[in-house]
């Protein structure tokens, strides 16, 4: 039977990365379609946590405990590994997240594999025995959908494309040892630093709190934060705020920052400039908080108020309150 | 030191013209084409390296003839010279065939890094870079905030945004390096530099040159293809609200709880 594969990513801790349990859900889907199994691999030092998660959304999981992946980057040693356990049929399709570590690992894959790439799908359905891939391209204007020529390739997916569904069964995991030595060179990880206060990674946030020129300084991203931690969210921000030092380049959002598509985004004191339109209009709902009714913003997002942010977010902090009771 | 920076041309996003021909594959005659922002940052990077310790910048891209004019801008912000791969077979060239024919291209060069953008404003999803470095089995260090190459050592010192903070990573060199934003942001071409860049060399190589067999390569061998396209679906009418804070923040509060967002 034909294998419709998905790569886990790892958290820090081991976890199995969020975007994993999505790409593993759209690999179920996908496997039904196309009659096919749906099939995970995990790749690590210690890949028994990931592993079991992992097999709770697709019935069989590939568990490959390689030592050599300790103080090394993942995913070049992922992608070798990977190579080994699915060989080179041209018809063989493989889900992987769309963030920097999947990127990593589809890009050495493909060289390694030969097997050619979709990148940041939006969506994935099965349309005349391969995948069919939606892509969103040129800043949004515009939708494609793509397939394979052979049928089958590499596809890395966007966060919160699908949403995340556990299996009715739980697949068996099958625990494998590396096959062989490693071609590509290791690159050592001599130190690891987490930095206080590192934010929750916006990519995959349900909500999405931002603040742009608007928000004035640092001490108006207290604010904004305020504003996410009420409503259970992570805070974004644009290029002008991040340029200005209030807020640190891992929560930018746009065309040199990250694409996110949480179900609301809260724009505080963002014009909306085409660059930063273009990380963030997939969002499923967009409202706005601006002085200015004529900012770009006022042409795409769904509510837009009026106003001063430091007048109405803190009302709106009271009105959370509030409801919340 | 010698150091590569992959830059691509890319149709201007700010110019928002972007369409697909026919054939649907990107009509590159209908935008202007700039230099991929995030390529910018890599160059950049490039260049503060070289004025700290001395060095040369080659620029590699492949792109249509007209690239060289595209080229020109970045040559001006001072990188030596450029070298371009055009080849009529490369047009619709998808990941693998690009990586293929940057990394054959590379073959032929002898540096300490090579430096490439996060990912390129036409479709691109950053994954040329990694199939780079699988083929030239290149040490490969993505997503930098800091690059400390180390000459005495021969190697060089990445930190490596994740989630949490950063990892320090450290390989010899030659290796491959995709850059971030976090690096700092790209100089405007000074006059004189604009001035010096009309003299500098840019080198035209075609698939012959390079000594690849263009049969696997370019459009003709495509592993993937284009489907369909549609427009996405519009977004709703926008609801504007004046009024006193008050009111603007019950409006937000009743407009997420009837979508059912809190
Ligand atoms: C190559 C390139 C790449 C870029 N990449 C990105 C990117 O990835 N992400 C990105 O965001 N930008 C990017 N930009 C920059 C982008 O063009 C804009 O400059 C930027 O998005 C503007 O940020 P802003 O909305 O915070 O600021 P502004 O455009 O200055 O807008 C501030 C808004 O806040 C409103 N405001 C001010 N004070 C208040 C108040 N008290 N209450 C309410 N509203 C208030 C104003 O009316 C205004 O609309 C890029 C630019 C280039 C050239
Ligand atoms: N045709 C090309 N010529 C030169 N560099 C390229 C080309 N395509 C991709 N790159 C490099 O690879 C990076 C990622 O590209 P992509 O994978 O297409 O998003 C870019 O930012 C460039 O540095």
């Amino acid at each position: 039977m034909a294998t419709i594969w998905v790569v886990g990513e790892l958290n820090g801790d081991g976890s199995l990365a969020r975007v994993s349990t999505e790409a593993a859900t759209l690999a179920r889907t996908l496997a039904t379609a196309a009659g096919a199994e749906a099939a995970g691999i995990v790749v690590a030092a210690d890949p028994s946590s990931a592993a079991t998660e992992l097999a709770t959304y697709v019935s069989r999981v590939v568990s490959i405990t390689d030592p050599e992946a300790a103080g090394h980057v993942w995913a070049s040693i992922a992608a070798e590994r990977v190579a080994e356990v699915i060989g080179s049929d041209p018809g063989t399709t493989v889900l992987v997240g769309a963030g920097p570590d999947g990127r990593d690992v589809a890009g050495a894959l493909s060289a390694l594999t030969g097997l050619g790439v979709l990148v940041n799908a939006i969506g994935v359905t099965w349309a005349d025995g391969g995948p069919a891939v939606e892509m969103s391209v040129f800043g949004g204007k515009l939708i494609t959908t793509s397939g394979f020529t052979s049928k089958g390739g590499i596809i890395t997916i966007r966060p919160n494309t699908v949403t995340a569904e556990v299996a009715g069964t739980i697949g068996r995991i099958e625990p494998a040892a590396p096959s062989g030595s490693l071609s590509l060179p290791k690159v050592a990880i001599t130190e690891q630093v987490v930095e206080a206060g590192a934010a929750a990674p916006i990519e995959e946030a349900r909500i999405i709190v931002s603040g742009g020129r608007g928000v004035g300084g640092a001490a108006g991203f207290e604010l904004v934060a305020s504003v996410a931690a009420a409503l259970n969210g992570a805070v974004g921000a644009t290029r002008a705020a991040v340029d200005a030092g209030w807020i640190p380049y891992a929560q930018q959002i746009g065309q040199t920052g990250k694409i996110v598509k949480p179900e609301l985004y809260l724009a505080l004191g963002i014009s909306g400039a085409i660059q930063h339109k273009v990380g963030m209009q997939t969002a499923g709902t967009i409202v706005a908080v601006n002085r200015d009714p004529d900012a770009p913003i006022a042409e795409f997002a769904d509510l837009v108020v009026v106003g001063d942010l430091f007048e109405v977010v803190p009302a709106l902090l009271l009105a959370l309150e509030a409801r919340a009771g | 030191m010698h150091i590569v920076v992959l830059t691509k041309p890319v149709p201007d996003p700010a110019a928002a013209a972007e369409r697909l021909g026919p054939d649907h594959r990107l009509d590159r005659a209908a935008s202007p084409a700039v230099v991929n922002a995030n390529d910018e940052y890599a160059l950049e990077a490039a260049l503060k390296l070289v004025e700290a310790s001395g060095g040369e910048i080659t620029l590699l891209t492949m792109a249509p003839a007209g690239g060289a004019d595209t080229m020109r801008k970045a040559l001006a912000m001072g990188a030596t010279r450029g070298i371009q791969v055009t080849d009529p077979v490369l047009a619709g060239s998808d990941v693998r065939s690009t990586a293929a024919v940057l990394a054959a291209a590379l073959g032929e060069l002898t540096f300490d890094l090579v430096l490439a953008g996060a990912d390129t404003s036409d479709g691109g999803g950053g994954v040329v870079p990694a199939g780079i470095a699988a083929l030239l089995r290149l040490p490969y260090l993505s997503n930098a905030a800091r690059i400390e190459p180390d000459a005495g050592s021969g190697r060089v010192k990445v930190r490596r945004i994740t989630p949490t903070g950063y990892d320090v990573l450290e390989a010899p060199m030659p290796a491959l390096i995709v850059c971030t934003q976090a690096l700092g942001e790209p100089r405007y071409p000074s006059l004189k530099g604009i001035m010096a860049a009309r003299s500098k060399e840019i080198a035209a190589r075609a698939l012959a040159d390079l000594g690849s067999d263009p049969s696997g390569l370019g459009g003709a061998a495509s592993t993937t293809t284009v489907l369909e396209t549609r427009r996405p679906p519009a977004r709703g009418a926008t609801t504007v609200v004046r009024g006193t804070p008050g009111e603007g923040a019950a409006a937000i509060v009743n407009f997420l709880a009837t979508r059912r967002i809190i």
